[in-house]
């Protein structure tokens, strides 16, 4: 078999015990791998609550991983989303995939709960259950330190132990898998760490085209000003984002009541750089290299993090950002759904938080201390039991990310429906709407954007099953990585027949939402985007969004998604796509 | 969605890409919307039906386009693979149809941008939006227009213009645009204010495209005023950029020009080394055609001209260099910057041409047509002294 390495690891916690599941070759064609592969999976059980042993923890990673295909060394950690009820996902990077492929597997699917924390160490093709009981409630990086040697790792830290909704994995002691709060479920099954390393080749049908294509694609991201260009993410990391979006007046200030934040030129990219001097790193297999971390071992923060303990907050203290990020690292708490949860505390509690109440409010919430305890449960939850939902900034219960919907409609449909909640990448429209990628669109506008929505969701469900980073895609297109597809596997594909795998992949991830009571009152914004201006001035007008354009635009993504007007699936086109009835 | 369209079809018509008849335009949300009737929509609706796209252009190209494309694929294997930046970067090659069905036209775009059926037109197709499709169709042109001068000149040298060839060649030049003339002027300095410099900028970049030295994307500009880089945006079209200019700094202090065009570290290196202040950067065609007409035996690095040309070559005494587009090894921000020195412009094989200015862009444009125009009558000369096939 080329590309995929044909065996997925089935763990069991409960016994503990280990078997090798071989899957068919059909499957993996129809759902590649990564995200696909972990729906496919998953599905059957989607509808157990997220803690109950029986509920799959999925790490997976796509054919492309550990072959010299360009930005491929992702995986996708997969479960039901302990924070939105919904299909929970996050893509990784790190070398995790890269060392899951290496010992010879496409996935792991692990159930089952452990009578103790333990951790799962394999080597190959040996897998080995170890008590972890000596480290409860140690941070991330401690833990990761520990395990060196032993290859990659993923750890959750005292955040998920603590019971905290928006938990995170981190890879390899700086990657985060920080959305869907992945990192309680890990905690659910009493499961502290993975470490992984492998000694195997994943085969290659015919390294020259594979050689042709690389080429094709690093021909694109050279041309890319946003991938390598002189202000690029490769020389900034994704913080280069940060000026953009406070230019265009869509940066999500003071729990998103303004979208410009005047402090901003000072808490930049370039300002992070000059005071931190990192270095560039980045995935296993990318030549992109966004990550950026200092000579001693501190990740510089991505652009949502930037943004959010900065803008959002209003704290305008470099040193609190960096510390910030490090504590959500350390304790694996997504950077996101924290830094909003404490918006949302600040304004209801109507008390602008100091640098210092930041990170003692950080440290309380992975501790479980003090309104910690509530603030741990999320936004969603914590602004619903202070009588205040609406001042909770989600989707679907899951805080949003750093681009204000104001100021890019095609990014306020895809925050609504996105199936995990609000979150910019399952589309991520900021691609045309702002960085003018593959060309520019208009921002302002929901003419034509259903579709667009809808064939983003496509692209980055193949991007994050195959799995390939989808920064790439601000470059190359499904058609340069179709030849990538084949030249791995051998199986001839075109574009256009990933984008039909993208189409399966994310209508099985509606309708496992639907089974689980998800609906059109589900996919909505805020109310606040609809009532509020973000900014006046400069000529640049953010206004309130259109309630009655939002929901025809959204009827018109139910049509070229082909689902009923509540926005559920449809049993005859799921037949069409092959996808069986949960 | 009529905005939209008629948007799309001026810009066809108005850059030479289409006519007489007006394209085919189709749009798809939660519906699919045409432009206009045509017979040929029932085809181009189940195109939609088989591929995962939002827009698409059908369209007979516009003389001379159509007798060179029509050209190049019915003496085409099914793909016609031009040499030029673009569609190296871009496009990969072109393929060809001979059959106008849906099927078949569906099977080529699921693999490419485009395709081309010769004696019924190009279809393109985009995923967010018209101006995709209308990008490619004006990438398509472009690149087949080069490669059919490239080739005629190749054959010429070779004495192997056959009888058919010779024809699409006379017929062609017949319906060439004369050379381009310009006796105006433009904003003269001082270009003293942030609002002087954005309106140099879009008034050179509007004459830029009227006088068809570039098709709507092919190109950037940029202005240094202070210690701000203003240039124009990535796959801004030159004669629109009233909300499409960048203020770079040039201390790197501000990523906003994260958006700016893809050859900012060219004009960024050429502002920062040298006095000049003013930069246009476009194709225009017969600079491009001569640029890859070279006459060295038996280099080492034939077929790698692009990248790494050991050589020095000029063309009517402006200087041709080698360089990709971007950031990458081989960056041409390698090697225009120091070409350009002393020189009224540099050709980028396969790829366009630079000019400068040290005050406004009064200099770089009308270098930008006179090196143009010079190009286009060392072409025929060429030509001319190789055999007697026709004059421009």
């Amino acid at each position: 078999m080329y590309g995929w390495c044909g065996k997925i690891a089935r763990i069991h916690l409960t016994d503990p015990s280990w078997r090798v599941e071989v899957p068919d070759l059909n499957v993996l064609k129809t759902f590649i791998g990564g995200r696909g592969l972990a729906g496919y999976y998953i599905r059957k059980k989607i509808t157990l609550d997220w803690n109950h042993p029986d509920m799959p923890l999925l790490l997976f990673a796509g054919p492309l991983v550990n072959t010299r295909s360009p930005t491929s060394g992702r995986m996708t950690i997969m479960s039901r989303s302990p924070l939105t009820g919904a299909v929970g996902d996050s893509s990784v990077g790190g070398s995790f995939g890269f060392q899951l492929k290496k010992a010879g597997f496409d996935g792991i699917i692990i159930t089952g709960k452990s009578d103790r924390l333990c951790g799962i160490e394999i080597k190959d093709n040996n897998i080995h259950i170890s008590d972890a009981s000596h480290l409860k409630s140690r941070e991330t990086g401690d833990v990761h330190s520990l395990l060196k040697g032993r290859g990659s790792t993923a750890v959750i830290g005292p955040a998920a132990e603590n019971g905290v909704l928006f938990s995170s994995t981190i890879i390899d002691g700086h990657f985060a898998a920080g959305r869907s709060g992945i990192g309680l479920t890990f905690a659910s099954k009493n499961l502290k760490y993975i470490t992984i390393r492998g000694t195997g080749k994943t085969k290659v049908f015919n390294p020259k085209d594979l050689k042709s294509a690389r080429e094709d694609v690093f021909r694109l991201t050279a041309a890319s000003p946003i991938l390598l260009g002189k202000f690029g993410i490769s020389r900034f990391g994704t913080g280069a984002l940060y000026d953009l979006m406070d230019a265009r007046r869509m940066m999500p200030t003071d729990n998103f009541r303004k979208t410009q934040f005047d402090q901003a030129f000072k808490l930049n990219a370039h300002a992070f750089k000059k005071k931190f001097k990192p270095k560039n790193t980045g995935c296993r297999g990318c030549h992109i290299l966004c990550k950026k971390i200092t000579r001693n071992q501190t990740s510089i923060p991505e652009f949502e993090t930037m943004s959010h303990f900065s803008a959002l907050l209003g704290n305008t203290d470099i040193g609190t950002v960096v510390k910030a990020n490090r504590i959500c690292n350390e304790m694996g708490m997504d950077t996101i759904s924290a830094a909003s949860t404490l918006a949302c505390f600040s304004e209801i509690s109507k008390k602008k938080l100091s640098p210092n109440e930041v990170v003692s409010l950080l440290m309380d919430i992975g501790k479980k201390k003090g309104v910690g305890v509530e603030l741990g449960q999320g936004a969603a939850k914590y602004a619903g039991n202070c009588g205040r939902s609406d001042l909770a900034m989600v989707v679907k219960g899951q805080e949003l990310p750093a681009y204000d919907p104001r100021g890019a409609y095609g990014m306020a449909l895809a925050y609504a429906t996105s199936s995990r909640g609000g979150c910019h990448l399952r589309a991520y429209p900021i691609s045309h709407e702002i960085l003018r990628k593959p060309v520019a669109t208009d921002r302002f506008s929901f003419n034509g954007k259903a579709r667009m929505i809808k064939i983003g969701e496509d692209l980055n469900a193949v991007a994050d099953s195959l799995t390939a980073c989808k920064f790439t895609f601000f470059a190359a297109s499904l058609e340069e990585y179709a030849k990538i597809y084949t030249a791995v596997t051998g199986i001839k594909t075109s574009g256009q027949d990933l984008f039909e795998v993208g189409e399966r992949i994310c209508y099985n991830e509606r309708m496992m939402n639907a089974a689980n009571g998800f609906t059109e009152k589900d996919d909505d914004l805020p109310v606040r985007f609809f009532t509020m201006p973000g900014y006046t001035d400069d000529g640049i007008d953010i206004k309130p969004i259109d309630r009655e354009a939002f929901l025809t635009a959204r009827s018109n993504y139910y049509i070229a998604r082909k689902l009923n007007k509540n926005g559920t699936p449809v049993s005859k086109v799921a037949k069409e796509l092959g996808l069986e009835p949960i | 969605m009529n905005q939209i369209f008629r948007t799309y079809e001026n810009k066809l018509i108005k850059s030479g890409l289409v006519g007489p008849d007006p394209p085919l335009l189709g749009c798809l949300d939660a519906y699919l919307e045409w432009n206009r009737t045509d017979r040929e929509r029932v085809t181009l609706e189940d195109i939609f039906k088989q591929l995962n796209i939002n827009a698409l252009i059908f369209s007979q190209p516009a003389e001379p386009y159509r007798s060179i494309i029509d050209y190049l694929a019915e003496t085409s294997n099914g793909t016609i693979t031009p040499n030029d930046c673009e569609t190296r970067t871009f496009l990969h090659d072109l393929p060809v149809s001979f059959q106008f069905s849906s099927n078949s036209v569906a099977s080529i775009l699921k693999t490419r941008k485009s395709v081309i059926i010769p004696g019924h037109g190009i279809i393109t197709h985009g995923t967010v939006g018209l101006e995709q499709a209308y990008v490619t169709f004006s990438s398509v042109c472009f690149a087949c227009f080069v490669k059919f001068f490239c080739d005629f000149l190749l054959h010429a040298k070779n004495g192997h213009v056959d009888t058919k060839r010779r024809q699409v060649f006379d017929q062609v030049i017949r319906n060439l645009d004369p050379p381009v003339s310009f006796n105006g002027s433009l904003m003269k300095r001082p270009l003293n204010s942030i609002k002087r410099v954005y309106e140099a900028i879009q008034e050179a970049g509007r004459l830029t495209v009227e006088h068809r030295l570039v098709d709507s994307h092919f190109g950037n500009i940029s202005f240094r005023h202070g210690r701000t880089l203003y240039i124009s945006q990535t796959g801004s079209s030159l004669d629109q950029l009233k909300d499409a200019i960048d203020p770079c700094p040039l201390d790197g202090s501000s990523c906003v020009p994260i958006t700016a065009s893809s050859e900012l570290p060219t004009h960024f290196e050429i502002v920062q080394h040298s006095d000049n202040k003013a930069i246009l950067h476009g194709h225009p065609k017969f600079s491009v055609i001569l640029s890859m007409d070279c006459d060295i035996q038996e280099c080492m690095c034939r077929g790698e001209c692009h990248l790494a040309c050991p050589h020095e070559r000029f063309v009517c005494g402006i200087p041709i260099v080698s360089g990709e587009v971007g950031s990458g090894p081989h960056s041409l921000c390698n090697t225009v910057p120091e070409a350009i020195r002393g020189n009224p412009g540099v050709i980028v094989y396969g790829h366009g041409l630079f000019t400068t200015g040290k005050t406004d862009f009064n200099q770089p444009f009308k270098h930008l047509i006179q090196i143009e125009n010079n190009c286009r009558t060392e072409y025929f000369n060429r030509i001319r002294s190789l055999e007697n096939v026709g004059s421009c």
